[in-house]
């Protein structure tokens, strides 16, 4: 299950972007994660809520926006929407190809509170 | 705040670096990656017996509890390090970078990463490695290559392993190729078998000429 080690690579981000900020704590933080990246979302669910304790996670309010697979044709240069790696282009059948998105994993943006100057934000509730 | 950062970045960093440790020595670094079973170290074992007075070779072995591979290595004669990886699945390029400071591989010098024997999450982690090879066996199903594409995808070459058995299973090798190359167009195979030593030769001619390739 590496979906551990994707966690903990989320929250040694988070916790340099808070020293960086200054921040006291993330109120939520944003993922982008491809259907094609190989992360079982049910797995990282999972082992979130241990990887999180104690950290600056701890709390944050977890988005995850998916990404749809889609691939570029390298037989007749045209674009398809790609659900599993092996799939044929659609219009000539053809399997090489290469993937232009779905592969996505990455922390996208976090919100955070600074403790001198507390943002009015629609703070999380716990 | 806007981040878009990579979350395998750590990983990424260090393989790079390691991918220049590797170009610097002129050393080829192959990531043996398969499910548990398919034969890496019987490969490996095999593969050093036959060529270790024509290059120099080093092995990182990867596994979750175990010195067994090493050990295996070991009785080679070849300088092994074993990195236990405990609860993590797969190696990361970290361990690598530990391994290889207290290997001190020679220039020009021949490095097999034996990873953890699972299809799945070695598949996500870059090592740095020059190649990697996917091992499949003729008593896993053909069909393995759909079903792990990841792996398949990011692998150059695929050793089909344990060909001797192949009157006895029901594996059908051209359904495997065909699968695999669904995933990945480009990947080339072998047939061998570590036990019997079928192809073989083709293997180390592969080896050799990849690391005649860097020069
Ligand atoms: N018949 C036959 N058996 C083989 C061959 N290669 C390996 N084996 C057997 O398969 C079993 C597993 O081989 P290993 O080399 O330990 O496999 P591995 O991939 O290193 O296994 P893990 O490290 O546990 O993932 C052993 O009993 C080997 O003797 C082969 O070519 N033919
Ligand atoms: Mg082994
Ligand atoms: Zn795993
Ligand atoms: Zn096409």
């Amino acid at each position: 299950m590496h979906e551990m080690s994707i966690a903990l690579g989320i929250v040694n981000i988070a916790n340099k972007a808070c020293e960086e900020a200054q921040a006291a704590r993330i109120d939520s933080i944003t993922l982008e994660i491809g259907k094609l990246a190989g992360v079982q979302l049910e797995s990282l669910y999972f082992v979130w809520p241990a990887a999180v304790e104690g950290t600056v996670l701890a709390g944050a309010e977890r988005i995850i926006e998916e990404r749809e697979g889609q691939a570029l044709c390298l037989e007749c240069d045209r674009e398809f929407a790609l659900q599993h790696h092996f799939d044929a282009c659609p219009h000539c059948q053809g399997y090489f190809k290469k993937i232009i998105a779905g592969k996505e994993l990455n922390v996208k943006s976090m919100a955070f509170t600074l403790p001198d100057n507390p943002v009015p934000a629609p703070s999380k509730t716990r | 705040m806007e981040l878009e950062q990579n979350i395998l970045h750590h990983n990424q960093l260090l393989a790079e670096r390691n991918r220049g440790y590797f170009a610097a020595k002129n050393m080829l670094a192959v990531n043996l990656v398969s499910s548990p079973g398919s034969g890496k170290t019987s490969v490996l074992e095999r593969t050093l017996r036959d060529m270790k007075e024509r290059a120099d070779f080093y092995v990182i072995e990867g596994d979750q509890q175990t010195f067994n591979d090493a050990d295996r290595i070991d009785a080679v004669g070849v300088p092994v390090v074993q990195v236990n990886t405990g609860q993590g699945c797969h190696l990361e390029s970290d361990m690598v970078q530990t391994a290889l400071q207290k290997l001190k591989p020679r220039d020009n010098s021949l490095l097999f990463i034996e990873n953890v024997g699972n299809l799945v999450c070695p598949a996500m982690f870059d090592l740095g490695e020059n190649k990697r090879v996917v091992i499949i066996s003729t008593t896993e199903g053909d069909d393995k290559p759909i079903k792990y594409p990841d792996m398949f995808h990011s692998a150059q070459l695929c050793l089909i392993n344990k060909i001797d058995l192949l009157p006895y299973v029901n594996f059908d090798v051209d359904k495997a190729k065909a699968y695999a190359r669904r995933v990945n167009p480009d990947i080339e195979f072998l047939e061998v078998s570590a036990t019997v030593g079928t192809g073989l030769e083709a293997w180390y001619d592969w080896l050799l000429t990849e690391q005649q390739k860097l020069a």
